[in-house]
């Protein structure tokens, strides 16, 4: 019995990702990381920014998210999201203008907890990588 | 009858006209594939996010703490109207027809004792509306700068909105734009997103049972406002293939009348050509009868 899942990641401007070959993949959801696998029960969930790890039989890829919404049903996972870039193809430049953007976000007053806390996410996030 | 060398000047003019109207179309239909594309790629992401609210709403089973987006705020006396039309002219009935469909709601509003709010996107829409509902136009957004409809524009406008609900300014809020169909039909829209329309066709869905991290309400909430965005988006992007298109075809009926009034031009060129010369030879061989 194959262990395989379908993937589909979309952005408002088209379907990113479409892979039917998954393994495992580990979502930064907004409550903590989680990992679906197939048979996974159906769930929705909102992700926080982060890192997504797709795991397929044809390689693993892993990808930076600023937000997003997931879908999982019928081994189907369908990930909405508005920002997503490519590890591999990220650019340094780009990473360092993400990074300096959040950072003056984060020195602003106004901001909510709740922003506050997603942004601090994303200046780790986007730590990490670098 | 108009002199040869005017009737010369006009067949360059009307010529010349046609090499512009000639040139648009092209321009209209290499645009209008990328729109296209792009309207078609956008779809899922607008399909899969109004299919997620609908499995969630329907989950939801105490519809009075359900969030105000969905539920609306219990009262339909203020209604916000989003009109998006193109920035730019020369398409057709493609602004007009946005138009005329936003000015009969708003006068059915108006017979039913509502209060209108006008936001206009596209310069196009603001100047037509400005002249009769001027006072009713609270603002005017326009992406000028912006080559093709883009998500964060649509994420502006979707910020102001939710803002404005945010704030009570309204109570119902629709937006209008055109529906491409093909090249040559665009179907004006009118489309209601705040309160949520979740009476489509959930029945399919509300078996399932879905595991909610974190619960339902939160999620709501917190998807609620980018639906907002996804749908204004998908109008947007819907509005710039069929703007493209009505383009297109107007500016082919423009070329097409362009040839036929230079053949009417050269005809009637060639008639008073040929007049002046009878007129001449005429003249001549009078001339020469009566020495």
């Amino acid at each position: 019995m194959s262990d395989e899942f379908k993937i589909e990641i979309v952005n408002p401007e088209k379907t990113f990702l479409s892979k039917e070959d998954v393994i495992e993949v580990i979502l930064p959801a907004f409550e903590g990381e989680m990992g679906i696998l197939k048979n996974h029960i159906s769930i929705i969930s909102f992700l926080k920014p982060g890192i997504i790890t797709v795991q397929a039989k044809s390689g693993e890829e892993k990808y930076y998210v600023e937000d997003g919404i997931v879908e999982f049903k019928n081994n189907n996972l369908s990930i909405l999201t508005s920002f997503i870039l490519n590890l591999k193809k990220i650019e340094k430049n780009k990473l360092h203008e993400l990074l300096k953007i959040a950072e003056e976000e984060s020195k602003k007053i106004e901001i909510s907890d709740e922003s506050k806390y997603l942004i601090d996410q994303k200046i780790e996030t986007l730590k990490s990588i670098n | 009858m108009a002199s040869l060398d005017d009737l010369k000047k006009r067949i360059t003019s009307v010529k010349s006209t046609q090499k512009i109207t000639k040139a648009m179309k092209m321009v209209a239909a290499a645009k209008l594939k990328r729109a296209q594309d792009s309207a078609e790629k956008g779809r899922p992401y607008s399909e899969k996010m109004n299919n997620i609210i609908l499995n969630l709403s329907s989950g939801i089973s105490d519809k009075e703490t359900a969030p105000k987006l969905l539920s609306g705020s219990g009262k339909e006396q203020v209604h916000l109207c989003v009109v998006l039309t193109s920035d730019r002219g020369l398409c057709g009935g493609f602004n007009a027809n946005i138009i005329k469909k936003a000015k009969s709601y708003f006068v059915k509003l108006n017979k039913e004792g509502k209060e209108l709010k006008i936001i206009t996107v596209g310069s196009k829409g603001n100047d037509q509306l400005k002249r009769v509902y001027g006072n009713k136009i609270i603002e005017n957004i326009s992406f000028k700068n912006s080559k093709n409809a883009n998500y964060f524009d649509a994420e502006k406008v979707g910020k102001i909105i939710i803002e404005k609900f945010q704030k009570e300014e309204f109570d119902i809020c629709t937006i209008f734009y055109n529906q491409f169909k093909n090249v040559i039909t665009q179907i004006p829209q009118a489309q209601q997103i705040i309160p949520l329309n979740t009476n489509g066709d959930d029945q399919n869905n509300s078996e399932d049972n879905y595991e909610f991290e974190p619960d339902e309400d939160e999620i709501l909430s917190n998807l609620l406002p980018k639906n907002i965005s996804t749908q204004i988006f998908k109008a947007m992007l819907e509005n710039s293939a069929s703007e493209q298109g009505a383009r297109m075809s107007a500016m082919d009926n423009a070329t097409r009348n362009a040839g036929e009034m230079v053949d009417k031009l050269t005809i009637e060129y060639n008639r008073s050509r040929q007049a002046a010369i009878t007129k001449e030879l005429i003249e001549i061989i009078s001339g020469a009868e009566s020495l």
